[in-house]
């Protein structure tokens, strides 16, 4: 199998070891070191600086979450100051590859997915970082390198939080007689538990569960993906809920179908989850078993001019600290990604409840998970989407 | 035999012509502003954009003296090529490298196999090690055994020319390959599929549209102008309501426990678990696009049906029709110019909509601009996009032909 | 349209279900607006008809979505945005659309059918083509008038957005105006040029008021494709322009906000109120030349 583990190692041992540090990550420092120094030093005056940055993220509640703990403080500190917001982070990839194009880059910092970070790197359409001279150091006098530790999963992304894509469920439905669900194979289990299922459409993280739950195991999953008979095996389980799956594509509609009883168990991401369940009170709880991780963060577009790069560092530097990541946390439930905010999550900033039981990387809620392989689905995407198309058209 | 002269003493003949031309002139100085703008802003940017489905220049220009090397190579020797392609091939790559280019091409290649998108992105790193002096053949096959297959080669060849007709082959579920193009498995077709689904829900909508939109067109242009208009607000309604809006309202209403479920089992005609499925499927589909398209149906009807005087029904209920004859026989065929125009407005608008059924319809109802919108956005294959595109085009285009040679696209009214 | 005295009983019959047919027609065009006015008071974050709301009990219902619109200053800028791109993108599109739709309708124009079916192209590609095609080409005409001519970048990217919704928009007025001019009586013209009257002043004192309903709708067709108008000016248009139909999708993809039925019921309301002014408006000139209302 063609793998470049490192990828998928680093989440797993993010997760598994608590604080995100191995040594292995230590060969991930950025190769060339030191990029001119002195445009960099002289480009920091803040007089040299743009006066107004956009930035681009997903929207919603995650949107304000940055607000709130990175763009308001930095706004406060900054007078004369401002932050644009553009929540095209679903179109990301595809804009900034357009701009690139065109010579226009109209953008200045990018929130986008690990998976989205790698293409975006490779293609040269995002800066290269360098993490130890450009980022804080932890407020435990920990290097950069080594407080992001293995999120930091190529040369040009700057880790904000990780995330996991796992499963809601209605707490209130007659038809399951009292039964709740406590493993993903729930997922599949129709008959214990009937009613819909609200699934994304897309066969990514999708054929895993389906493997997972045929008894596939987890170590095996990509070895078995790889052949035709394994994604056959995948589908052939998706095959037994079909007729029971809302697919979904836009990550509010689980927690509207939830809320709608069209679905009795959906998969979205944890953080919205988190919302239905705790702020907007819903009769929904989570299921983490066999939760899905992924990193997301920040990129800076490739060749931005001086004057605008200055200030994007600066506010990276700022925003990407001990204090501004584990504030963000107050706000949604996401888990920071340095180890050195770690301690400092705290209460929600509304609700007062404590944040970190609610964290993915919550050891209680990870007690199974998986990761993706970057890697895999960077060479097999187009084929599995084809087959997942042809397939969901049968 | 004499010409005839104008009281100037210039030839009539002559006259006329001039007066011709500079009508034809004028016309044209008066077009001139609106068809530079929409062939600048337009049609030269969208030509562009479609000619990706063509442009292959990536690979030979990303690997030029490979190509230059591989041209000379014949794939059915079922032998690798020689040590100067592998040589040209480091070459190559080393440029590439400089500029980030080889991941690019690993993107490209990985479309038509999957596997390319890793293999290039080491070769930035297996490159770096590499000496002068070893074997490139030996080396590369060392650290990938995919440079060693001769399918990798075989791509590489296939795929050289600036141009390509892969998109479109892919684009109709067709593959190239060392021997020509050949239809992909049946468990990875989906475009034709696609396309003919298109099609038909287009049409099914179109007829929908007029089913519903004729009646209410005739009645509009039938009542007294007063309770007309007060009618055609609740035509025009709808209009001023965005279209992300009215199709969350659909999802409101038609879905399992919605609107419409909740007051079928109110009344009985439904039992509570066996509430039907009226949304993400080809019926949510229908019934939101119907809903949205029905005014572009109405509006072009209505104003013809407003041109045609009553009387001609008198006269021919005077003269024995019966009534249906009477409509059948002298009205509807006056109308036909409105529904050809209405049809066509609702057909070529429905055949692009892609927000509406990427919302509703579920796995089944969805169309061919969804998998445009997704190679765009998301697989970044705008290649493929751009050749499914131009499928999607060439057919509204021909369409448009049939219908401008049939009805006369000045005929079209939109009220 | 009175069923008259002598009418059969078929015909008695017909013509009642005629008319509950139109009228289930008439409600079905209108249901989903029906929902979205009393959804839009909904006390939850979700668009869900909740028990209390369906009890008709006051604390289902609630005025913060409103609120929300009117205070929160995305909402704002959004609106005002469309506000500024759709009147200038429209007004663009009438003013050419007219003019090259006049020039099309003389008796000797080459190549007519091509330029008709160039004119219309914007409406015949489908939209996300479209978009990315004109991206590219905006992108660079972006660069163009901020790097060489030096002006203002805000500026360029309102300019974008208000071309490449004239470009939508064009479409509508070219076949709305033509058609009107197809039935234009073109001895007016020659009557008004015999007693002396130019080409501009024989465009605004006969040509003009007589096709100026055609030229009224195709603009209302113009300005309804900017106002909701998603796909493009996601692609063309910058965070800083972002219009009403933009702040919408987002907010229907990211977090579901019912926020945008508010913004859709404001909306409803507003039309209503300008529909149904409109046509006191020309009942009221029908009164004063003195023609029955009719």
């Amino acid at each position: 199998m063609i793998a470049a583990p490192w990828m998928r190692d680093s989440l797993e041992s993010f997760i598994s070891l608590g604080i995100p540090f191995t040594e292995r990550n230590m060969k991930l420092k950025p190769i060339f070191a030191a990029v001119s120094i002195a445009t960099f030093s002289s480009a920091l005056l803040a007089a040299d600086m743009a006066k107004e940055m956009t930035v681009v993220s997903w929207g919603g509640a995650y949107s304000n979450s940055q607000l709130k703990a990175y763009h308001e403080p930095y706004m406060a500190a900054n007078a004369g100051f401002k932050i644009i917001n553009d929540e095209s982070s679903n179109e990301a990839v595809a804009k900034l590859r357009a701009m690139a194009e065109a010579k226009n880059i109209t953008w200045d910092l990018v929130d986008v997915e690990g998976p989205d970070s790698q293409r975006l790197c490779d293609e040269g359409l995002a800066m290269e970082m360098d993490f130890d001279k450009d980022l804080a150091a932890g407020t435990d006098g920990s290097t950069p390198t080594k407080d992001f530790g293995a999120s930091l999963i190529n040369k040009c992304f700057i880790p904000q939080i990780v995330f996991s894509t796992t499963f809601g469920y209605r707490t209130d439905v007659a038809d399951w007689n009292g039964k709740k669900p406590e493993d993903l194979c729930a997922v599949f289990d129709t008959k214990t538990f009937p009613g819909k299922r609200s699934l994304e459409k897309r066969p990514k993280k999708n054929l895993e569960w389906a493997l997972l739950c045929d008894g596939v195991e987890k170590e095996k999953l990509y070895e078995v993906l790889s052949t035709p008979e394994g994604v056959d095996k995948a589908l052939a389980k998706l095959d037994t809920i079909k007729k029971d799956v809302v697919w979904w594509s836009a990550g509010a509609e689980t927690p509207q179908l939830l809320a709608d009883k069209e679905v009795v168990i959906g998969s979205t991401y944890n953080g919205r989850l988190f919302d239905v369940i705790e702020e907007k009170k819903q009769p929904v709880a989570m299921l983490w078993d066999y939760q899905i991780f992924d990193f997301d963060g920040w990129v800076v577009p490739a060749n931005l001019p001086e004057d605008r790069k200055a200030r994007v560092l600066d506010f990276l530097k700022f925003a990407t600290d001990t204090q501004r990541l584990a504030d963000q946390a107050k706000y949604i439930s996401y888990g920071p990604a340095r180890a050195s905010s770690q301690p400092l999550v705290g209460k929600h900033a509304t609700l007062g409840i404590e944040m970190a039981p609610h964290m993915p990387s919550n050891p209680e809620n990870a007690k199974r998970f998986l990761v993706n392989n970057i890697e895999w689905w960077s060479n097999n995407e187009d084929e599995m989407n084809k087959k997942f198309e042809a397939w969901l058209a049968k | 035999m004499e010409q005839i002269q104008t009281p100037h003493g210039v030839p009539l003949k002559k006259q006329i012509a001039r007066a011709l031309f500079k009508q034809k002139v004028r016309a044209l100085l008066l077009i001139a502003p609106l068809l530079i703008f929409i062939l600048i802003t337009f049609v030269i940017p969208i030509t562009d954009m479609l000619l990706r489905s063509i442009d292959n220049s990536i690979v030979s220009d990303t690997l030029p003296q490979t190509t230059t090397v591989l041209e000379t190579w014949d794939a059915s020797t079922g032998e690798l090529p020689d040590e100067a392609a592998f040589a040209a091939l480091y070459h190559d790559l080393k440029q590439a490298i400089e500029q980030k280019n080889h991941t690019k091409l690993g993107t490209r290649l990985n479309y038509e196999s999957s596997g390319m998108s890793s293999l290039f992105r080491k070769v930035g790193k297996d490159v770096s090690k590499m000496q002068e002096g070893i074997s490139y053949k030996e080396q590369f096959i060392a650290a990938d055994k995919l440079w060693g297959n001769l399918k990798t080669w075989t791509l590489l060849k296939v795929y050289s020319p600036k141009y390509t007709n892969g998109y479109f082959l892919a684009a109709i579920d067709m593959k190239k390959t060392a021997d020509g193009a050949e239809m992909l498995p049946a468990s990875e077709r989906i475009y034709l599929n696609l396309f003919a689904r298109t099609l038909f829900m287009s049409l099914v909508i179109t007829g929908l549209c007029l089913v519903l939109g004729y009646p209410i067109a005739w009645l509009l242009a039938n009542l007294p102008m007063r309770t007309s208009n007060l009618l055609m607000i609740l035509v025009l309604l709808p209009f001023w309501t965005s279209l992300l809006v009215r199709t969350s309202a659909w999802k409101v209403l038609l879905q399992q426990q919605g609107v419409i479920n909740d007051i079928l089992v109110w009344l009985g005609v439904v039992s509570n678990t066996g509430r039907l499925e009226l949304i993400n499927n080809q019926f949510g589909t229908l019934v939101a696009m119907t809903h949205i398209l029905l005014p572009f149906m109405i509006l072009p009807l209505y104003s013809v049906m407003r041109t045609i005087p009553p009387a001609y029904m008198r006269a021919a209920k005077s003269l024995g029709a019966t009534d249906w004859t009477a409509f059948w026989r002298v009205y509807f065929p006056q109308t036909i110019a409105g529904i050809g125009a209405g049809a066509i407005l609702t057909f070529i608008l429905a055949i692009g909509y892609y927000i509406t059924p990427e919302l509703v319809g579920g796995t089944q109802g969805t169309f061919i601009s969804n998998r445009i919108a997704y190679h765009i956005s998301s697989s970044l294959n705008w290649g493929l996009a751009a050749a499914l595109g131009t499928i999607l085009l060439t057919l509204v285009l021909v369409l448009y032909w049939v219908y401008d040679k049939i009805v006369g696209i000045d005929k079209v009214k939109l009220g | 349209m009175k069923l008259p005295i002598y009418a059969s009983t078929g015909q008695k019959v017909w013509y009642y279900s005629f008319r509950v047919i139109c009228g289930l027609i008439f409600f079905f065009l209108i249901a989903p607006i029906l929902i979205i006015i009393p959804l839009s008071f909904n006390a939850t974050d979700f668009f869900t008809f909740t028990p209390e709301m369906l009890r008709l009990q006051p604390e289902g219902y609630s005025l913060k979505h409103y609120q929300d619109f009117f205070t929160n200053s995305d909402w704002q800028n959004a609106m005002r945005n469309s506000l500024k791109i759709a009147p200038v993108a429209t007004l663009i599109a009438v003013v050419l659309g007219t003019i090259a739709a006049i020039g099309l309708s003389q008796s000797h124009v080459p190549f007519r059918r091509a330029i008709m079916a160039t004119l219309i192209s914007p409406m015949i590609v489908p939209l996300i083509i479209s978009a990315t095609g004109m991206y590219f080409f905006y992108a660079r005409l972006g660069n163009y008038m901020v790097g060489t001519i030096g002006m203002n970048a805000d500026v360029v990217e309102y300019i974008k957005i208000v071309l490449a919704h004239a470009a939508l928009g064009i479409p509508f007025v070219i076949i709305t105006v033509t058609a009107t001019l197809v039935s234009f009586d073109r001895s007016l013209t020659r009557a008004a040029a015999s007693m002396g009257a130019g080409p501009v002043r024989t465009f605004f004192k006969v040509q003009m008021p007589l096709i100026i309903p055609g030229v009224i709708s195709g603009g209302l067709f113009a300005f309804i494709t900017s106002f909701d108008e998603v796909v493009v000016v996601m692609f063309v248009g910058s965070a800083k322009n972002k219009t009403l139909p933009w702040q919408m999708f987002t907010g229907l993809r990211e977090q579901i906000s019912p926020t945008i039925l508010a913004v859709a019921t404001i909306l409803v309301v507003l039309s209503v109120i300008l529909l149904v002014t409109l046509e006191l408006l020309r009942r009221r000139s029908e009164r004063l030349r003195g023609l029955s209302p009719g």
